[in-house]
């Protein structure tokens, strides 16, 4: 057995050269595990995604199963605008390639486009919830809101859920800008990009199941 | 390295690729539906098949799923949950689906249900 209360006496008998501090210094003390390159907290932000996927088949086995209880009201069909819809899908697809080319950008570590294109990639996420947020409004506004129906209940939950998710990412961008621009692009920022670089592919998988199954099956 | 790296991460082709699929699959999936380009009984497997394909490309081209070494466990966990999720939405539906069709009040009698017709 190899406890961690003996590999830090070891540490303290022989102690290890310090690394070089340099400023300004990431002040989460996470890196004195060298050999950690990043890889296993990836794997497990993965994990999580996969866990946030469940959430979401759940969320669309509700909406598959309660989406014709309209209860005699208006049904996707009379409530849904596919141009509308189309432009939402265009942003949000537009955004994921956008946050692709900040992380190639980080791959080469350009400091100052990665934080350009993390900029543009969040303007139009925002474009998005921007979207959504009129949408969802005009919903309710029309008498159509999340307690008219079964239906109208599991479309706002489950859309709704996802935009939530759009939102925290977002502000998951923003952090990260401010990050890069204080500790610039070191190691724990690489990996907590790569893990936001996940999430945001992540949401947009997602809408595509969205925008085929609650919104496109309706005229089909 | 390089190539591993490459992997992991993309390239701009890659990136290029999977946006350049991504927005035909989108515009063909809604141009079926909205311009009406494909029989209407055809449009509800066209526009899945559609989902499926896109589903597939940003998997490979966006979050960079694949069979090389560094790939394999995410690989591996994503299809150990594209089968958790395949049976919670369609054992959801089959369930629901029979609930409605044989459970529903008004669609049989009760003398009828009693004589096991």
């Amino acid at each position: 057995m190899h406890s961690p209360v003996l590999e830090e006496a070891d540490t303290l008998l022989a102690p290890a050269p310090r690394k070089p501090v340099t400023t300004p210094v990431h002040a989460h003390p996470v890196d004195d595990h060298s050999h950690d390159d990043g890889a296993k907290t990836t794997m497990g932000f993965w994990i999580y995604l996969m866990s946030d996927c469940l959430i979401f088949a759940v969320l669309f086995a509700t909406f598959g199963v309660l989406m014709n209880q309209t209860a005699d009201g208006p049904g996707g069909r009379d409530l849904f605008e596919l141009p509308f819809v189309l432009g939402e899908t265009m942003l949000l697809l537009i955004s994921s390639f956008t946050f692709g080319m900040a992380m190639l950008n980080l791959q080469a570590g350009k400091q100052r486009q990665v934080v350009l294109w993390l900029i543009v990639s969040g303007m139009i996420g925002a474009g998005f919830i921007g979207m959504e947020v009129f949408e969802f409004s005009k919903l309710i506004h029309e008498g159509a809101g999340p307690s008219g129906s079964a239906f109208l209940s599991s479309y706002f939950t489950l859309v709704g859920t996802h935009g939530l998710h759009v939102t925290m990412g977002l502000i998951w961008i923003g952090v990260m800008v401010d990050q890069i621009r204080r500790f610039g692009l070191d190691t724990i920022v690489r990996r907590r990009l790569a893990c936001l670089s996940l999430f945001w592919h992540f949401l947009d998988l997602i809408w595509i199941c969205v925008f085929t199954f609650v919104y496109l099956r309706e005229f089909a | 390295m390089t190539t591993a790296t490459s992997h992991a991460h993309g390239s701009l082709r890659s990136y290029l690729i999977g946006f350049a699929l991504s927005l035909l699959l989108t515009l063909a999936a809604f141009g079926a539906v909205m311009l009406k380009l494909i029989p209407h009984q055809l449009q509800l497997s066209a526009i899945v098949l559609c989902c499926v394909v896109q589903l597939v490309v940003q998997l490979v081209f966006f979050l960079h799923i694949g069979t090389a070494r560094e790939q394999r466990s995410n690989t591996g966990i994503f299809l150990c949950t594209a089968l958790l999720i395949a049976i919670i939405v369609s054992g959801s539906l089959w369930v629901m689906h029979n609930a409605n069709t044989n459970m529903m009040p008004g669609t049989i009698s009760v003398e009828r249900a009693m004589a096991h017709d």
